[in-house]
């Protein structure tokens, strides 16, 4: 700020003797100078400062941040945090654990089988690119990874869903073992896409929301009935 | 830009040669390019004769122009692909809407497309037909065999990979040869319709979406019912596409003609009865009861063989 001032004195000395008239505004005035955000300088200091830490530090931080968006997924509320910190490590997680529990145990030769780890992950990972996509050729102002972020965290519901299931499959079987499975794992669908829509329908123009968020029902859908269908 | 007399408006020239000269300077620019192809909507009164709405006269130059000028951006940028995602759900729900009622002499190109094209239809009408084609067999076969002690239900998910090959293949490569094949006809004869070939995948996307009730009504494991529904699906989607098509190819040799007509419609069938009698197992002549099992499949395997 300061040289501004400078510059403008300048013109006006140079101009003294004409008479305030002849200054006009319209001129170019040179403006110098660094707009500095103090905001910045603190980021650089907190972010050498991490270089420093010790690495159970950092790791707590980062679980800290996926165990809150855990929670914001169990009580879904319109809140950001889910949004403007992106990480896609729970969604890593909760697409393994998955995967892997609905493996089934037996050496089963027979190709139709159920889905393999492959297919569970690809199916998990290119649907949510799909979806996000979607979203935004739709116009949509989420971006790539936040998108990417919600659908994967709200898998949660659903590996609930399948750990309940495989913990009622231990029981005996029969029609009462079918229907409680089939009860929690439509409780838990419902559960996934009230919690998905609630961070994701709000970036989208209102007159396309529905097809944007048909996609991620039939998403969730195309999950829970691999759910349903498991049997060890 | 110095204003030597303030009582004068400056000349600030054409848009392009101002930003040239001061590139930081911001420009309004309230001529938006989504809205000339817009306007194509209201103005269309309802009085147009059957054979404006079958071929299109002046509406298929205005077309063209309008889709050359909607679609400007180069294919490597974003932009270029949303221009095939620029619907409404109003929009949508009318061209599905407008594929499960097909009204003689109403061209669904014409009526519902108006040169917005969309791939959001086909790609998830195509997406919501592989899983319920994929879910349905796999339920009517386990409702089938429910009886059976020897039986163990697996959840087949490898039909899920076959029917996405299958339905997706059919929904893109069937409209290029279309496509292809039209262009060929068009340099030979004169043909006032012609199809872009975004056309051609839309139309085809949005009939296949009478398959989805179908393919889950299809779990009912009669016979009968099964046929009755694959000639309602068949004729519905059918007759759209043939009244699609028609107008593009009438002016062409007679037999040329019904010959596509004809074949466009075989391939249909050719789909439909494919994925009836690969993802859904026969139904059993009788639904024999659990106990006794091993005499009763003999006798199954003797009638069914």
């Amino acid at each position: 700020m300061p040289q501004l001032m400078r510059a403008f004195n300048v013109f006006s000395n140079s101009y003294q003797f004409a008479g305030l008239s002849d200054i006009s505004i319209s001129q170019d005035i040179p403006v110098e100078g660094e707009i500095t955000i103090p905001m910045r300088s603190r980021i650089r200091e907190f972010d050498s400062s991490t270089l420093n830490e010790s690495v159970q530090n950092t790791i707590m931080r980062d679980l800290k941040a996926v165990g809150k968006k855990f929670m914001h997924v169990l009580y879904p509320r319109k809140s950001n945090t889910l949004l403007r910190d992106w990480d896609l490590w729970g969604p890593l997680v909760l697409c393994v654990t998955l995967a892997l529990m609905l493996q089934r145990g037996s050496a089963d030769s027979e190709n139709d089988g159920g889905p393999q780890f492959a297919e569970v992950f690809v199916i998990i990972w290119f649907g949510a690119v799909t979806i996000t996509l979607n979203s935004k050729l739709l116009g949509g102002n989420i971006s790539f990874f936040q998108s990417l972020c919600v659908l994967g965290y709200c898998i949660l519901p659903l590996t609930v869903a399948l750990l309940v299931c495989r913990l009622v499959l231990l029981a005996k079987p029969g029609p009462i073992n079918f229907i409680v499975r089939l009860f929690v794992v439509i409780m838990m669908f419902a559960w996934s896409i009230v919690a998905s829509t609630a961070f994701l329908a709000d970036s989208q123009p209102p007159n396309r929301k529905a097809l944007a968020v048909y996609p991620v029902f039939l998403f969730y859908f195309v999950i829970s009935w691999m759910i349903l269908t498991f049997t060890p | 830009m110095a204003a030597v007399d303030d009582l004068q408006f400056e000349e600030f020239g054409d848009v392009a040669t101002s930003l040239a000269a001061n590139p930081d300077a911001t420009t309004i620019n309230i001529e938006g390019p989504g809205e000339t192809p817009k306007r194509l909507g209201p103005p269309r009164g309802s009085g147009r004769e059957e054979d404006d709405e079958l071929l299109g006269n002046d509406d298929s130059d205005k077309t063209e122009l309008l889709a050359g000028q909607k679609k400007s951006s180069p294919f490597w940028t974003f932009e270029y692909y949303q221009t095939f995602f620029d619907v409404d759900t109003y929009q949508v729900f009318d061209r599905i809407k407008g594929s499960l009622l097909p009204i003689p002499g109403k061209n669904f190109v014409r009526l519902y497309i108006r040169s917005n094209p969309d791939l959001y239809g086909p790609f998830w009408i195509c997406a919501t037909l592989v899983f319920a084609i994929a879910i349905s067999g796999n339920l009517s076969n386990f409702l089938i065999h429910l009886g059976e002690k020897t039986y163990h239900y697996v959840p087949e998910f490898r039909k899920v990979s076959i029917a996405a090959t299958i339905i997706y293949a059919y929904a893109w490569l069937v409209p290029f040869a279309l496509w292809g094949f039209l262009l060929w006809r068009n340099s030979k004869v004169m043909n006032i319709v012609s199809y872009s070939f975004l056309e051609i995948v839309c139309v085809y996307g949005y009939s296949l979406f009478i398959y989805i009730p179908t393919a889950i009504l299809w779990i009912i494991p009669q016979k009968a019912v099964r046929w009755i529904l694959v000639m309602m699906a068949l004729g519905i989607s059918g007759s759209v596409l043939a009244m699609t098509f028609w107008p593009a190819v009438r002016e062409d040799n007679r037999r040329v003609a019904l010959a596509t007509i004809v074949t466009i419609v075989l391939l249909h069938t050719l789909l439909s009865v494919g994925c009836l009698a690969y993802f859904f197992d026969a139904p059993e002549v009788d639904h024999l009861p659990t106990t006794a099992v091993v005499p009763n499949q003999t006798v199954v395997a003797a009638k069914s063989s």
